[in-house]
């Protein structure tokens, strides 16, 4: 593959409560026993891509941690392999990241010491599967500056304004583009999915840097739409984006569909995550269990219909639990009853307790603050 | 020159016979276990949770699922720059070459292998046991108590006791004899085959009784030659969970105990975990109408049927209305819609057709295999697949590359088994 990666991973995100206090949205636990950064690097390492940069710098303990053994995702080769860039201090420079183009400005020394001649861009919290072999072939048959991969939301309850919205002639070039518009002209949106020639992205960036500007989006995508040959690329398939509550319940309650899961984990080539050595999942006597995706090391006595149960958790005796989202290691005590809710990480909760939103009102989150017995 | 104070030398060749047609092409320590697990797991996992960090495998029959599944030894973090495992097969030599012919011949062969360490300690360990031990413990007791060799043994029901080698210890635990399968046994302190050794003694041991005995064995030669030759020997009492699933019955309630409330083999402790190659799998997918009571069940399973006090591996897919009771599914198996199983072993990768029952009938010793299928136990062989509507009785062992011809009237009677060698 003759591209390089470039994984970033985004900034500072409200919109998910207390799940994003300590979590970055590219770690945040998807689909049982995956992390949305998963796909980003599965979609590259599986194309082919040896060398790959995660930038990263909000909340980036628990990605770090996550890459740290970056063996799952066949990278640590002595050829290319996983490079982490967070901020770093130096005679030139002492900022945070900027944004998304002064992240790649302040490592441009990557792309200007890689030898391939293109490089892909994606964000950590995509939620898709895509060959760039593919659209690598797309870009170059067009004869394109950058090519972004597009998907039509047409079909879909999405709202629309978080995204960047693309509007395309019939040869798929993108003649305009809003970021986030109020009121979206069109249902094509881009999904933060770059191809650009690597001595192109220098030449633009060291461009738009020297104009103290420092965003891929608004001033290279947006600046540059009709002076540069930019093309849409359109994904046909699955794709989410977790940025709120409801896009990161939908997107996980999604995987509960048997086509999806094919489509991710049984055709090749599969998304790839950390291993951790669960055992099996255990069902004692009492367990009553539904339409529900159960990970490693989970040890139920209760009820759990419609639901995503990730990796060590615990269910009570006579609990239930109903179209709810219960993240890593959490522990739920007996005669427990939650509902539309998504319970975090390592999050204990006694006995006798409820927790109920309305359905289709997912706000709940339980943290792991929240003890009571 | 760098040196390792204890290396561990594992017994990995076994066949295993007397598991049947599970070990027809597989090697009794590579045969699923629990789910997501190969017996040899819990030995490689104790290993490195007790700091042994250098391990020689000794193959011999059928290895190759086993040594595809040790690799370099990454599941278990025994890929080391220095030690880590090494997979031991017999080979030819100079002038000879031969197969491994017992325990401690095997071993003998490879004294090579432990010289590039010249450990102070050697630790033999077999791998067809499912047990938690910590070898620290066992080698700080060794050394505290100055022995030239230390058994593990475990103390077992006295009306057992003439299966296993017998030790007959005094107050201080020293050995003063030891009984390979006594008729009358004086003791109940059965040998777990785990021995920690002085590698000068056992060295020397090797040697001379390599020379005497064709088929050279740790229990049979070695041990009462250090013994007879006045070694200071000392028994080690092992308290914990420990298992030897040489039998269908004895592999098959090993597993049943896993489902346990809380079993006594717990693989819940996160402080002594199990490795185990693991292929990365989505979560288990349990459908609307399926029910599960009683289980454990490994990742990427898709379980649209009923499952009750069962075993069932990864990536396993069970259809609609589909019942299983009392049985162990391995990793990869397929099961259609509307069959009964209980009390049957599914081998991995086999495919079961729709309406198919198994395990169905009256509780009649195999006509075959007697010694084998008696424990009312039916068992598919790994790859084998098994048409549609065809009923399959208690005790019976199926394998191979079946035609629906090979079914008379699409049953076959309790007692009788179908055993082709060949497999797709």
């Amino acid at each position: 593959m003759r591209a390089i990666g470039i994984i970033l991973t985004g900034g500072k995100n409200e919109k998910l409560h207390e799940l994003t206090d300590n979590r970055i949205l590219a770690a945040m636990p998807i689909a049982g026993c995956y992390r949305a950064i998963d796909f980003s690097l599965s979609n590259m390492t599986n194309s082919g891509i040896k060398k790959v940069a995660v930038i990263t710098q909000y909340n980036s303990r628990p990605l770090i941690e996550h890459l740290s053994s970056s063996k799952w995702w066949d990278f640590g080769r002595k050829q290319g392999g996983l490079f982490i860039f967070s901020p770093n201090r130096s005679q030139k420079s002492n900022f945070w990241y900027r944004g998304t183009a002064d992240a790649i400005y302040q490592n441009l020394d990557y792309l200007k010491d890689s030898h391939e001649p293109y490089a892909i861009i994606s964000s950590g919290n995509v939620i898709c599967k895509v060959d760039y072999n593919k659209i690598l072939e797309y870009h170059v048959d067009k004869r394109a500056d950058i090519t972004i991969v597009c998907k039509d939301m047409k079909n879909t309850n999405e709202d629309l304004r978080r995204f960047g919205i693309v509007l395309k002639d019939d040869e798929n070039r993108i003649i305009d583009f809003e970021e986030k518009p109020l009121e979206p002209q069109g249902t094509v949106i881009s999904t933060g999915i770059y191809v650009v020639r690597r001595r192109l992205l220098i030449e633009l960036i060291e461009e738009i840097l020297s104009g103290e500007r420092y965003d891929i989006v608004n001033d290279i995508i947006i600046r540059y739409r009709k002076k540069k040959k930019i093309y849409a690329y359109m994904h046909n398939e699955y794709f989410n984006s977790i940025a709120n509550i409801e896009s990161y319940y939908n997107c996980n309650m999604d995987f509960l569909d048997k086509s999806n899961r094919k489509y991710f984990f049984g055709n090749f080539p599969y998304i790839s995550s950390k291993v951790q050595d669960e055992p099996p999942a255990k069902y004692n006597s009492g367990s009553v269990i539904s339409n529900s995706l159960i990970s490693g090391g989970c040890i139920i006595n209760g009820k759990v219909n419609n639901s995503i149960l990730f990796r060590k958790v615990f269910i009570g005796k006579n609990t239930s639990i109903n179209n709810s989202i219960i993240l890593d290691g959490a522990y739920i005590g007996n005669n427990c009853c939650i509902e539309n809710s998504i319970v975090n990480t390592d999050t204990v909760i006694g006995d006798n307790c409820t927790y109920k939103d309305r359905k289709g009102n997912i706000k709940i989150v339980v943290n792991r603050e929240c003890i009571y017995m | 020159m760098k040196r390792k104070n204890i290396i561990a030398m594992l017994l990995a060749g076994g066949q295993g016979s007397r598991l049947g047609i599970l070990t027809t092409h597989v090697a009794k320590p590579a045969i699923a276990f629990g789910g997501k697990y190969r017996i040899i797991d819990f030995t490689l996992s104790n290993c490195i949770n007790s700091g042994i960090d250098t391990v020689g495998v000794l193959t011999q029959y059928q290895p190759l699922r086993l040594n595809n599944h040790i690799g370099i030894g990454i599941p278990w973090d025994l890929d080391k720059n220095y030690g880590g495992v090494s997979i031991l097969p017999p080979f030819v030599k100079k002038k000879t070459g031969e197969w491994y012919s017992g325990t401690a011949n095997a071993v003998f062969q490879n004294i090579d292998f432990i010289n590039n360490y010249s450990p102070e300690y050697v630790l033999i360990l077999s791998g067809d046991h499912i047990y938690k031990m910590d070898y620290e413990k066992m080698l700080n007791y060794h050394i505290k108590k100055k022995a030239d060799a230390t058994i593990a043994v475990f103390e077992v029901p006295i009306e057992e006791a003439h299966r296993f080698g017998i030790m007959n210890t005094d107050e201080t635990n020293k050995i003063i004899e030891f009984d390979e399968k006594p008729k009358v046994p004086k003791n109940n302190l059965a040998s777990m085959g785990i021995y920690i050794f002085n590698w000068k003694v056992l060295k020397e041991a090797l040697a001379k009784t390599n020379s005497m005995y064709p088929k050279n064995d740790f229990g049979k030669h070695v041990i009462p030659f250090i013994l007879g030759n006045g070694g200071n020997l000392f028994a080690y009492k092992f308290q914990g969970f420990w298992k030897d699933v040489g039998t269908l019955q004895a592999y098959w309630e090993a597993n049943m105990e896993l489902i346990n409330l809380i079993p006594d083999f717990n693989l819940y402790e996160a402080y002594w975990k199990i490795y185990t190659k693991n292929e990365i799998q989505p979560p288990q997918y349990i459908s609307k109408d399926a029910c599960i009571e009683t289980c454990i069940i490994g990742e990427g399973t898709e379980i649209e049927g009923n499952i009750y006090n069962s075993v069932i591996g990864s990536n396993v897919s069970i259809g609609k209305n589909t019942v299983i009771k009392d049985s162990i599914i391995m990793s990869n198996t397929a099961i259609g819609d509307n069959c009964k199983i209980y009390k049957s072993i599914l081998s991995e990768e086999s495919i079961i057709g729709n309406n198919v029952r198994m395990g169905i009938g009256e509780d009649v010793k195999s006509i075959d295999y007697p010694e084998l299928y008696n424990s009312g136990i039916s068992v598919v062989g790994e790859r084998t697949c098994i048409p549609d509507n065809i009923t399959i009785g208690k005790n019976c062992a199926v394998y191979g590359k079946l035609e629906i011809d090979d079914f008379q009237d699409k049953i076959l009677m309790s007692g009788k088994s179908i055993i082709k060698e060949e497999v797709d």
